[in-house]
Formats: C-alpha cells, sequence, structure tokens
C-alpha cells in the first residue's frame, strides 16, 4: 500500500502537471479558434480532462501521503459531467438568437447559421415546443 | 403503500449515497441525517416528478463506462486538434441528428453525452421534438459523424430506457 512519499508526490506532480497542461490547451483553444461556436468545444471537454487529473492527484496525495480516503472529488465530476453540457448549451442557444436578430458581434462562424429541422417546424430556442412532443408541458 | 413512503427508490439511494461522500465520513450519524433526507426530499419534490422513466441498471452501467471512455479520447482529439490544426483545415459543421428516443429523459442523456464527447456540442431541439442540432468542431463528412452518434450512444439509450 505504501509506496513511500517521494514516489507518490512524483505521481501526484505528474498528474497536477498533466491536469494544468489540458487547462491550458482549453484556455490556448479558447484564443485561436475561429468563431464563438467552436471555441465552445475547448472548455467542453479539453478542460473536463484537465480537471479530471488534478482530482485524480488529490486523491491520491490523500492516499497515498495522508493515509485516509476522500471522496469529494467525485462529488466535483459529478456535478462538473452534469453542468458543462447545460452550460455550454445555454451559450449555444443564446448565440443562435443573437445570430437571428443580425446583432453585429454575434456573425456566424465557418459552419454557417443552422439549417431548420426538416419538416416545416422550426428549432426549439425560436418557437414553442409543439402538442405531443417530448418537450410540451402537458401533464406537468 | 411503499409508493407513498419512498416514490423514488433510486432517488432516495442517490441523496443518500452523496450525502455520505459530501460529509466524506460513514458512521452511523451520518447515514441516518442521509437516510432522513433520502427519505424527506423526494416526499417533497414529488410534484415535479410527474413520470418515473423505467430505467435498466445492467446496460445503463456499461453505457457509463463506454462514455467515460469516451471522455478521455475526446479530450485528446479535441486537444491535438486545437495545437495542431490550423484555422484554414478545420471543417466545423452544423449537424441534424434524426431521433428515434422519446421520452425527454432519454433525450436529455443522449444531448448530454454528445456534448461531454468527441468534437461536437448538442445545440438545441426541433420544436416537434424529432431532431436534434448539434454543432461539429470538425467534420469533414457529417453524414458519417451522425451515424457514428446515432449507433454509437443512441442504440445503447434505446436498451436502457424502454
Amino acid at each position: 500500500m505504501t509506496i513511500g512519499v517521494p514516489l507518490a508526490e512524483l505521481l501526484v506532480s505528474f498528474l497536477i502537471v498533466l491536469g494544468a497542461g489540458f487547462a491550458l490547451i482549453g484556455s490556448w483553444g479558447l484564443v485561436r479558434l475561429p468563431s464563438l461556436m467552436e471555441r465552445l468545444h475547448g472548455p467542453t471537454k479539453a478542460t473536463t480532462l484537465g480537471l479530471g487529473a488534478m482530482l485524480v492527484g488529490s486523491v491520491a496525495w490523500f492516499q497515498l501521503v495522508r493515509g485516509e480516503w476522500t471522496t469529494h472529488e467525485l462529488l466535483v465530476s459529478v456535478f462538473l459531467f452534469v453542468t458543462a453540457p447545460i452550460s455550454a448549451n445555454m451559450i449555444a442557444k443564446v448565440h443562435l438568437h443573437r445570430e437571428r436578430q443580425g446583432e453585429p458581434s454575434a456573425q456566424p462562424g465557418p459552419a454557417g447559421v443552422p439549417a431548420p429541422p426538416p419538416g416545416g417546424t422550426d428549432w426549439a430556442t425560436h418557437s414553442a415546443p409543439q402538442l405531443g412532443s417530448p418537450g410540451d408541458f402537458v401533464g406537468d | 403503500m411503499m409508493n407513498r413512503i419512498v416514490p423514488h427508490p433510486g432517488l432516495s439511494l442517490l441523496l443518500v449515497l452523496m450525502w455520505v461522500v459530501m460529509v466524506n465520513d460513514l458512521t452511523f450519524g451520518t447515514l441516518f441525517l442521509g437516510i432522513v433526507f433520502g427519505l424527506a426530499v423526494p416526499i417533497f419534490t414529488a410534484p415535479w416528478w410527474p413520470e418515473r422513466p423505467a430505467v435498466r441498471f445492467a446496460p445503463a452501467l456499461g453505457y457509463l463506462a463506454i462514455v467515460a471512455w469516451d471522455i478521455v479520447i475526446a479530450n485528446f482529439h479535441v486537444a491535438a486538434i486545437i495545437l495542431f490544426k490550423p484555422n484554414r483545415n478545420l471543417r466545423p459543421a452544423w449537424l441534424t441528428i434524426p431521433l428515434e428516443l422519446t421520452t425527454p429523459e432519454a433525450i436529455t442523456v443522449f444531448a448530454g453525452t454528445i456534448s461531454l464527447t468527441p468534437g461536437t456540442v448538442s445545440v438545441d431541439v426541433s420544436a416537434c421534438g424529432n431532431y436534434l442540432l448539434v454543432h461539429a468542431l470538425h467534420a469533414p463528412d457529417p453524414a458519417a459523424e451522425v451515424a457514428k452518434a446515432k449507433q454509437r450512444y443512441e442504440a445503447r439509450l434505446k436498451e436502457i430506457f424502454r
């Protein structure tokens, strides 16, 4: 179980540097990608593993150096995985609205403006959910 | 009777587990308070859970393992694109994924999975609930990307929520 403090510290340092590296790459993505929709990909992904590696490092440090188990890191990663897609989703929807209203600061990126869904409807952020669709409020 | 006291057994179990993990200590007192929350919270929030989706747990665990693995892969994939692919070679695209899932819970899990995995962020559903709008960071072949998401995640989710 005990692998010696120097070795444990080596492992923890490696995980922290790995995590910081991914966080840095995610932030660099924010700087260099062409438009808002592409920039959204950096923080939702490259940063997830960055934080994950740091949390594993934290668990390893408490276990190998202090000799105690911590579970808080598990909770942090669970909440991160639940909230990251939702915040990305909100930002993307606001971008769709601003794009449609022709705000000068919300230009379509290289992917252009999304085509409306087949069947003569629109995306749910622009029009109310239709009756009988999973998002309607019947029965709530 | 059982349904009146424990309207959502899964939620109750999750709350007890969350409480023990948050306090980070497994003693009788912690467990007792956790069980009190696990019983009280679902009873008071029952009006906001009109339907309980039927979830099959064995395929759900397999699904979690696949998604966890894909998240790790997605990180390296996106990191490589950020570091080595110049903007002029990048092919971002909007994907419209036709949905076969019908319950809000299943569609939510599908959309969340898409946001967390390789180079895609889910943006919106259509007003008719039959299509999902997804932005891909690099998709030279959008149709292949749609087919991949459908057979890798949606097919498995159909097994879990049914």
